[in-house]
């Protein structure tokens, strides 16, 4: 029955954040490029930069940093 | 080889951690920075064709989270592209022997200019709004249409949860939480209010997740069963 509450799961998600160990906010950003592009390349990215994924999934702004660049990148490719 | 490992707020497993690859550098790569690090005029020629690579990914950024700020005029939105695009030219020239070719070079500088977009325009569509501190959004964690035994067990997991925020955080450690976490101020604007920045923050609301996490299993709790699976 828990599993039906997809507002109350999201809403302690945030709150709870990712339980696998996750990089910071800095290593984040120096990585991202590298990740992204393994991403656009259909490689393993999660292989190659462990605890970048679960940063992402509790870090809303590194999140939306890595969906901007990940569109832009993925574009250029797909030109 | 280089060898360079991710900082993390937490510790990895070693054996999982991984080195970035030995830089070898693309052919356009090698050309950017040859021309940057030029003594003569190339160098400005190139530092006009950078500004207007940062430009472009900085109104790609604008493009994308212009329907979540219907106030902002076009004039207003080209003035934070064109801002972002120079704070981020400034960073990148400053940061150039950081760059090792673990992507191209367009790739590394794009992320510049992303983020400059990004937090200009996050502090810009919460400028004059108060930061809420305390908790407002305790609504979320309730739901119509339960079943009278879920709903017994979801009132005990908010009470603990409530308890726990209340109980064994700091007083940082709660503002911090609450604000970000429950009531969904961006991290950006939150540094702004409280004289920080976003990697002390997120190393604070880091802490109090973890504290909040061992102690909501140390109750027996089931978390598992209440989070999103993944």
């Amino acid at each position: 029955m828990t599993m039906d509450r997809p507002d109350l799961k999201q809403a302690l998600g945030r709150l709870l954040g990712p339980a696998d160990p996750e990089v910071d906010c800095d290593s984040c950003f120096d990585h991202l490029d590298r990740y992204v592009e393994l991403e656009v390349a259909g490689e393993d990215a999660d292989a190659a930069v462990p605890g970048l994924r679960a940063h992402l999934d509790g870090c809303p702004a590194c999140r939306e940093e890595h969906e901007s660049l990940r569109a832009l990148v993925g574009g250029e490719q797909a030109l | 080889m280089r060898v360079a490992y991710a900082a993390t707020v937490e510790d990895v497993e070693p054996a999982t951690r991984l080195a970035s690859p030995s830089p070898v550098l693309d052919a356009e790569s090698r050309e950017w920075l040859r021309s940057l690090r030029a003594e003569d005029d190339s160098r400005d020629e190139a530092v006009a064709r950078l500004h207007a690579l940062l430009l472009r990914a900085a109104r790609f950024e604008v493009a994308r989270r212009r329907p979540t700020l219907p106030h902002l005029r076009g004039d207003d939105l080209e003035d934070i592209a064109t801002q972002a695009a120079d704070d981020a030219l400034v960073n990148v020239l400053r940061r150039l022997d950081d760059f090792r070719g673990a992507s191209r070079f367009t790739t590394w500088v794009y992320k510049f200019a992303l983020l400059e977009a990004a937090v200009k325009l996050r502090k810009r569509a919460w400028q004059g709004r108060e930061v809420p501190l305390e908790a407002e959004g305790w609504g979320l964690f309730s739901s119509a249409d339960l079943e009278p035994d879920a709903e017994v067990e979801q009132n005990e997991l908010l009470a603990a949860v409530q308890r726990a925020i209340a109980e064994i955080l700091t007083p940082h450690q709660r503002r911090v939480l609450v604000a970000l976490a429950v009531n969904g101020v961006p991290i950006d604007v939150l540094a702004e209010r409280l004289n920080t920045n976003r990697g002390a923050l997120y190393k604070t609301l880091h802490d109090a997740r973890r504290k909040l996490r061992r102690h909501l299993q140390e109750l027996g709790l089931a978390l598992d069963d209440w989070l999103e699976e993944r």
